[in-house]
């Protein structure tokens, strides 16, 4: 029963017994030796991790950070758009009201007193970042360096909050 | 026997067997570096400077694994297989000539353990026995896999010893004596062996790659096909043995190989260095030079390693019958014949 060719793709392989020159084998094996010693003198490909390290895209999402606005006051408003766009349901927070003396610290009345991010569950998909409607969340950091307990991967407005303004300068 | 002779040969058995230790141990360091230029990578590079270091914490890190016996094994053959595949693997250097005879303080050291003159036939008896390692521990073990590995190790092994000995007996022709220590001498300046044998020599490099279980041969402990082979049950020292059998085992293939057919000792120019040099440093220049011989073919080893993907079951068994052996014989014949004319005229 032949079946008729649809896309004309196939080939048809030729099972031809072996010459002398290849049942020989030391012909073959002579190419591919040079094929291999050629490498011996080529440059390795390998990245001498840590003293080099590999440049990542600009896309790339890193650790989170909360930004702050031009005069040094945090943008976060503690809405809960992120918490709720989170897929791993990874950030947690709690608002709370500014106060007086605080002006200088927040950008509007409410804000965020605990924000917590577990690192663990953080997936780095970005959709928080998408979600924020006042551009407060970025994933523009390194990669979240190794620790030995659970407890200490979740990260808080310590580590998450960008440094202020003067430290910037 | 005085006892000058006797100490003077345990030193010489001392040096010797502390030198092939530690190449076998640098044989597995220089393995990993030279597998990762060959492959766009760098070797390991940590531990020490260029990491120099890493066979000592290799070493460390065999002893300080736990020791697993299979209650299910045979636990005297368990725990001799391995010894005796290192054994092997190490009485082989005994008969190889290191060097011309050397002299110190007026008397004259003769720089090789023990010269027979039944020399090759002692080698070939050794590397036969190197097969009772592989099959002791495969049997031990008590497992599947690694009873068929040692079906395969030993059914490979024989298959190329007649080979090896069949390329030998055409070199034997022409060197009429056994013995490795005349054979060196012969193949004086440059007059090595492997100009008058070069089909026997290629007889014998495939056999000894066969012999030695090492890539395109390594079907007995390729991990792919047989998990890890006669060595899967073992651990700690015992597996550090078989791994440094082999090495030990490719350290004396490759010395006998520049002893039969590239000359030993020997190399264009060695009168000349010998009246440079003096009696007691020429030969052990002639030493250096063999040592290089025995790195070069120790790197060619693991060239081809990397290079050609292994032979499967019936290839190999093909080849060692059906292709090595009538090429072998072949090369008796040619050389017979070469020889009788010769002589004729």
């Amino acid at each position: 029963m032949d079946m008729e060719s649809l896309s004309n793709k196939k080939k048809v392989l030729e099972q031809k017994p072996l010459s002398f020159m290849e049942r020989m084998y030391l012909p073959a094996i002579a190419k591919g030796m040079g094929i291999t010693i050629s490498h011996l003198f080529k440059k390795e490909a390998t990245v001498r991790y840590p003293e080099v390290e590999r440049e990542f895209s600009t896309n790339f999402r890193g650790m989170h950070s909360l930004k702050r606005d031009e005069n040094g006051k945090e943008r976060c408003t503690a809405c809960g758009l992120c918490a709720l766009s989170c897929p791993a349901e990874a950030i947690t927070m709690i608002a709370a009201e500014r106060k007086p003396e605080e002006k200088h610290l927040y950008r509007e009345e409410k804000y965020a007193a605990t924000y917590e991010i577990n690192m663990l569950r953080c997936i780095f998909c970005g959709l928080c970042e998408e979600a924020c409607p006042k551009e407060a969340i970025y994933l523009d950091g390194p990669i979240v360096p190794a620790d030995y307990l659970r407890k200490d991967f979740i990260y808080g407005k310590d580590k998450l909050v960008e440094a202020p303004l003067e430290m910037k300068k | 026997m005085e006892t000058g002779f006797i100490i003077e040969k345990f030193i010489l058995v001392a040096v010797i067997f502390g030198i092939s230790l530690v190449i076998a141990m640098y044989s597995t360091y220089a393995e990993r570096k030279v597998a990762a230029y060959l492959q766009d990578r760098l070797g390991p590079d940590r531990a020490g400077p260029f990491g120099i270091l890493q066979p000592l914490a290799d070493g460390v890190k065999m002893f300080m694994k736990e020791e697993i016996i299979p209650t299910t094994s045979n636990r005297w053959l368990f725990i001799v297989g391995p010894g005796l595949a290192l054994l092997c693997a190490c009485i082989g250097t005994a008969v190889i000539p290191w060097g011309s005879p050397m002299e110190i303080g007026g008397k004259i050291v003769p720089l090789q353990v023990a010269d027979i003159n039944v020399g090759v036939l002692y080698i070939f008896g050794v590397v036969s026995l190197g097969v009772y390692g592989v099959m002791i521990g495969g049997w031990a073990s008590n497992n599947k896999y690694s009873l068929l590995s040692a079906i395969r190790a030993a059914s490979q092994n024989i298959s190329y010893e007649i080979a090896m000995g069949l390329s030998i007996i055409a070199l034997l022709l022409m060197t009429n004596t056994l013995s490795l220590k005349t054979i060196v001498e012969q193949q004086h300046g440059w007059h090595w062996n492997v100009l008058y044998q070069p089909l026997g020599f290629l007889i014998f490099m495939v056999c000894s790659f066969a012999e030695t279980n090492r890539a395109p041969f390594d079907l007995p402990e390729c991990e792919t096909e047989l998990i890890g082979g006669y060595h899967t049950e073992y651990s700690s020292m015992k597996l550090g043995f078989y791994l440094f059998a082999e090495y030990i085992n490719m350290f004396v293939s490759s010395a006998v190989m520049a002893t039969l057919y590239f000359g030993g000792y020997n190399y264009p120019g060695m009168d000349y260095m010998a009246t440079l040099l003096g009696p007691t440093w020429a030969p052990l220049f002639g030493t250096a030079i063999l040592f290089a011989k025995i790195f070069f073919f120790i790197f060619f080893f693991m060239w081809v390693r990397w290079t050609i993907p292994r032979f499967r079951y019936d290839q190999l068994m093909n080849l060692g019958w059906k292709g090595l052996i009538p090429l072998a014989i072949a090369n008796i014949i040619i050389t017979g014949i070469v020889i009788a004319i010769i002589e004729k005229f």
